[in-house]
C-alpha cells in the first residue's frame, strides 16, 4: 500500500466524517468540498486525469458551492444549542449503515478474485474520451444533454417564487 | 503499489458514512450531502475496476463515472431547489417538522 494513498484515505475520511457530523452547516458543506478534493486526488491516482478533474470542476466548483447557497438561502446553517442535530430514531439508521457496511467489508474481504495486479498504466487522453464520447457512446450523450437542460429547468421552475393568486 | 481491495474498503467506508448520515441527520441539505457521498463512493468503485480490471483500453468505467457525476449535478441543483421551495412553505428544512401529509 503505498503511502500516497494512505494519506489521501485518511484525510478523505477524516473530512467525510467532519462533513456529517459537525452541527454549523456551512463547515460541513466545506468539509464535503475537502472530501470531494480527496475523492479527485485518488482518480489522478489511478490514471483517471480527466475524472479528477471533472470532479473537481464539477464538485468542488459547482455542487458544494451550490450547498453553501442553500444554507444561506433557508437560514439552516446554525442550529441553537437546545435543538437536536440528529433525528430521534437516529439508532435505527445508524444500525442500517452499519450492516450494510460489514455485508460490504465482508464480501471484499472474503473474494479471492480481488487480489489482481494493477493493469500496465493505459495512456487516457482527452481526445481518446472525446473520441469515444463522439462516437461510441453519442446517444448517451445526448440524453444527457436533454437531461441536464431538463433539470435547470426543473429546479428554476421550482425555486422561483410563485405569484400570489 | 495499492491493492485494489484496498480501494474497494475506502469506498465502503465512504458510502457508509454518507448512508448514515443521509439517514441519521435532521436537515433535508444534510440528507443531501449524504446522498453526494455516496454517489462518490460509487464512482471511485467504478475507476479502482476499470483501472484494475482486465481490459483498461475499454473504456466503459470512465465514461459511467463521467455519466454519474453529470447525473449527480442534475439531482444536486433539482434537490436543493426542492429543499428551498419547502422551506418557502413552511419555514423549516428539519424532515420531522415536514409531516403535512401525515395520516
Amino acid at each position: 500500500m503505498s503511502p500516497v494513498f494512505l494519506i489521501l484515505a485518511v484525510f478523505t475520511l477524516a473530512s467525510a466524517v467532519g462533513a456529517m457530523v459537525l452541527r454549523n452547516l456551512i463547515h460541513c458543506a466545506l468539509c464535503l468540498a475537502l472530501t470531494f478534493v480527496g475523492i479527485a486526488a485518488l482518480f489522478i491516482q489511478l490514471n483517471a486525469e480527466f475524472v479528477g478533474l471533472a470532479q473537481i470542476l464539477v464538485y468542488v466548483g459547482a455542487v458544494a458551492i451550490l450547498i453553501v447557497f442553500a444554507v444561506l438561502l433557508t437560514r439552516s446553517s446554525e442550529t441553537p444549542p437546545s435543538d437536536r442535530v440528529f433525528s430521534r430514531s437516529w439508532w435505527l439508521g445508524a444500525g442500517v449503515a452499519v450492516v450494510t457496511l460489514s455485508t460490504i467489508l465482508a464480501a471484499v474481504v472474503r473474494s479471492p478474485s480481488l487480489n489482481r495486479p494493477e493493469a500496465k498504466p493505459v495512456s487516457l487522453t482527452v481526445k481518446t474520451i472525446g473520441t469515444e464520447l463522439m462516437t461510441k457512446y453519442i446517444l448517451p450523450l445526448e440524453v444527457m444533454g436533454l437531461l441536464l437542460t431538463a433539470a435547470m429547468i426543473g429546479a428554476v421552475v421550482i425555486a422561483m417564487r410563485e405569484r400570489k393568486p | 503499489m495499492t491493492p485494489l481491495p484496498a480501494y474497494l474498503l475506502l469506498s465502503a467506508f465512504l458510502f457508509a458514512i454518507g448512508l448514515a448520515g443521509a439517514l441519521t441527520r435532521r436537515n433535508a441539505i444534510m440528507v443531501l450531502i449524504g446522498i453526494e457521498l455516496m454517489l462518490n463512493a460509487a464512482n471511485l468503485n467504478f475507476i479502482a475496476f476499470w483501472r484494475y480490471g482486465l481490459n483498461p483500453q475499454v473504456l466503459t468505467g470512465v465514461m459511467f463515472v463521467i455519466f454519474s457525476i453529470a447525473i449527480a449535478a442534475a439531482e444536486a441543483a433539482v434537490g436543493l431547489a426542492l429543499i428551498i421551495a419547502i422551506y418557502r412553505h413552511i419555514k423549516t428544512t428539519n424532515l420531522d417538522e415536514v409531516d403535512a401529509m401525515k395520516g
